[in-house]
């Protein structure tokens, strides 16, 4: 019986170990990608507006559209990518590791994280800033307010360190209590553990829908950090990561020449230029990313314009009621600028 | 070909061979597994530009920490501290839960495991149910019960409950208790101490081997109280008490968000800690009370009728003859349920307690990416935590159980 043992766990050892050499990732990502059918997509756990999943899982949001954009470029369907839920201690570790093939999850791009990590940030698709909110009954109107407050927060983000530099640097004292997941530090911050909650503005305007009583709370006026968040990948893998940005280019792009979903079947025999270049009707850029030439017209088509896609999830009309402010284009006051298609 | 092809043959059908040629094809496939993860690791590594080192422990770390013996203990400051202090923060807050947890869990283990053996029926009836539910919920489910339990039965931050009136109070930022202030001269009361613990070790020998030569029993329990806590109180005393008491400071009036327990006074025990320890201790317990009870139930009945058949008194029975055999089968399960509870303690960062897996193998590295490193060190933790325990148990268990002559 022993001996049957060992035999057979050798045996076991030398296949797993086989097994798991043509597993062992490196390589072209989209190659990969088109093998297995779909993207993999690291999302939050469940912002609204970001990334959130209804009753029935689907996935929406403004990050769950970059990736519908990256899979209707690559596979000209914008339905063939798989979520990942992530908290933000585990999403750097499940890009790097290749459990994820994006990372578009609410991230602030620093420069650790772009240096240190072997990520890249392909760009910015929301830049935002840190806020705090607070019980209106605490009275406070003004962050300088705040000497010897509780604070709740998310482990793992930049969140925890920029309210940590921004209380030592107004000489005031404070107590973190960093939660792993956002649920977590709503409940706390709702059940009175903290007198004051911070994370990105758009994040407190998402979560703050969950609060037992919304209106109880207000956000104070300070932002006290850049917040640019925008889409990851892993380091070393260029055309993938040229895939990306593109893809968030090309919704960029699109709005600022006036192509929506709507609008994009006439815009096809457009005799514009740069709007041919972006439809593929004119040169090949589709095919020097390694895919097809009507990429941009599949992303337009199936997923939308930067805009439409902003308004559909966190704009006026939804409950987050984030105005454009800097998102805007550059044309039009913001800051948002895409490099051109040519 | 052909005396080579029969050579191979007889290395897996010659029963002389064939053990020893598979334990090596298994040993070589162990060296090849071992090489290709880290081939393959460093290789992935170096195509993502990150490479292996331990370098950022002394780089400093710029997040807050919240208040706990590891922070304490280190004098946490942003800024200042390194990721090495983060590290060792991390560990004491784990070993300080897991510590109390243990503590904790055994007295209430046994408590409930003797009451399901008990005549009592309501005895015996709450130390079922309890047990069916401690050890039926999941301890993430039981941790979230305890922490928002725990929060939302607590007082606001700007009211308290006085356990002992102007000594220990609680509200939703914790419990506040008072802090013991060692004044110069304390340390000779500790060295009282130890002495003492010197003068009951020996007596206790000699009032055994007394016994053993001529029956005379020597009342050691109280003798022992005696001494351990005689001596020190004496030379306390005659020192001049040099200890006093830092009590918490609960402020009523000023500025809203400076009213309520102010920081630094006393000693403050976080309320995720609490929960910690609720959870872990509640949970914990219910799994010991089952091993106690198996434990008793297993010694023959025979035993307790031969015990009183020598005259043996009730209670005498039980701690010289039932006891030290129930904890012989007791105390292997014991162990694992106490390495349990160490290991499980990582659950915390679901709801902000600052142990290792939190701080260290979470915040930390979210911060400078190391994971293999990071999380090498942190296995490393658990795994001395649990050697050490298993060590204790062994030896106390070489200690009580029957040495047979
Ligand atoms: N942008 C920050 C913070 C991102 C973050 O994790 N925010 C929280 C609070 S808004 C969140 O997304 N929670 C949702 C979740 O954990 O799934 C970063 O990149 O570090």
């Amino acid at each position: 019986m022993k001996k049957f043992t060992t035999a057979l766990v050798g045996i076991a050892g030398i296949a797993l170990a086989s097994n798991a050499m043509a597993d062992g990732h490196g390589g072209s990502t989209l190659k990969q990608v088109q093998d297995k059918g779909f993207i993999q997509c690291g999302v939050s756990q469940g912002l609204p507006g970001f990334s959130n999943a209804d009753d029935s899982g689907n996935w929406a949001g403004l990050d769950v559209d970059l990736c519908r954009a990256v899979a209707a470029a690559v596979f000209g369907d914008a339905s063939k990518v798989k979520y990942s839920p992530l908290s933000a201690k585990q999403r750097f570790t499940a890009l790097s590791s290749g459990e994820v093939d994006i990372l578009s999850r609410n991230t602030t791009w620093t420069m650790t994280r772009d240096t240190q990590l072997g990520l890249n940030f392909a760009g910015v698709n929301y830049y935002d800033g840190q806020g705090m909110m607070v019980p209106k009954a605490l009275g406070a109107t003004s962050a300088t307010q705040l000497d010897g407050a509780n604070i709740c927060t998310n482990t793992g983000t930049t969140t925890e360190l920029n309210i940590t530099d921004y209380f030592r640097q107004n000489g005031m004292s404070f107590n973190l209590v960093a939660f792993e997941k956002a649920d977590e530090v709503v409940a706390a911050y709702d059940a009175g553990r903290c007198d004051v909650y911070t994370t990105d503005r758009s994040g407190l305007a998402a979560q703050r829908g969950k609060l037992t009583n919304p209106d109880a709370h207000v956000v104070l006026p300070e932002i006290i950090s850049k917040e640019p968040l925008g889409p990851v990948v892993r380091q070393g893998d260029d055309q993938w990561f040229n895939i990306v940005r593109w893809s968030l280019n090309a919704m960029i792009n699109a709005e600022e020449m006036g192509i929506s979903s709507a609008n994009v079947g006439d815009m096809m025999s457009s005799d514009n230029p740069a709007v041919k270049r972006l439809l593929g009707t004119e040169g090949k850029f589709g095919e020097e990313l390694g895919i097809s030439n009507d990429w941009a017209m599949n992303i337009i088509s199936q997923v939308g314009n930067y805009g439409e896609s902003y308004e559909k999830h966190v704009g006026e009309n939804t409950p987050l009621k984030l105005a454009r402010g800097v998102n805007a284009l550059w044309s039009n006051g913001g800051i948002l600028y895409a490099a051109p298609i040519r | 070909m052909r005396p080579n092809k029969s050579f191979l043959l007889t290395l897996i059908y010659d029963a002389r061979y064939r053990s020893i040629t598979f334990q090596v094809l298994l040993l070589l496939s162990i060296i090849f597994g071992i090489w290709w993860v880290v081939d393959n690791t460093v290789t992935n590594l170096a195509a993502q530009n990150k490479g292996v080192g331990f370098g950022f422990l002394t780089q400093t770390s710029g997040f807050q920490i919240s208040p706990t013996l590891g922070t304490w203990l280190f004098g946490y400051e942003v800024g200042k501290s390194s990721y090495l202090e983060v590290y060792y923060i991390g560990i004491v807050n784990t070993f300080i839960v897991a510590f109390f947890g243990i503590f904790a869990a055994t007295i209430l283990g046994f408590t409930l495991g003797i009451m399901r053996l008990s005549q009592n029926f309501i005895f015996r009836a709450f130390s079922t149910v309890y047990i069916e539910i401690g050890r039926n919920v999941p301890l993430l489910v039981q941790l979230f019960f305890w922490y928002f339990a725990v929060l939302r039965t607590l007082p606001s931050r700007r009211e308290k409950v006085e356990l002992i009136p102007d000594v220990m109070g609680i509200n939703i930022t914790g419990l506040y208790i008072p802090r013991a202030m060692p004044e110069e001269g304390f340390s000779l009361t500790l060295y009282a101490f130890l002495i003492a613990c010197g003068i009951t070790w020996f007596t206790s020998r000699w009032a055994k081997k007394r016994q053993q030569r001529t029956g005379q029993i020597f009342p050691m329990f109280w003798a022992g109280v005696g001494i351990l806590l005689g001596l020190p109180l004496v030379v306390f005393l005659v020192t001049g008490s040099p200890l006093t008491w830092e009590y918490p400071v609960f402020a009523e009036t000023g500025p809203l968000l400076k009213r309520g327990y102010q920081a630094g006074a006393g000693v403050l025990v976080i309320p995720e800690m609490l929960a910690v320890w609720f959870a872990l201790s509640i949970y914990t317990a219910a799994f010991i009370a089952e091993i106690v009870r198996a434990g008793i139930v297993a010694v023959p009945k025979g035993q307790t009728e031969a015990s009183s058949a020598l005259g043996i008194k009730k209670n005498y029975a039980l701690r010289l003859v039932i006891i030290p055999q129930a904890m012989r089968i007791i105390i292997p399960p014991l162990t694992s349920q106490y390495l349990n509870l160490t290991k499980n303690s990582s659950l915390a960062v679901a709801i902000a307690y600052p142990e290792l897996v939190s701080v260290f193998a979470g915040t930390a590295l979210n911060q400078v990416g190391r994971e293999i490193e990071m999380i090498f060190m942190t296995m490393a933790v658990y795994l001395t935590f649990s050697i050490v325990t298993a060590i204790f148990m062994n030896w106390f268990n070489a200690r009580v159980k029957l040495v047979e002559r």
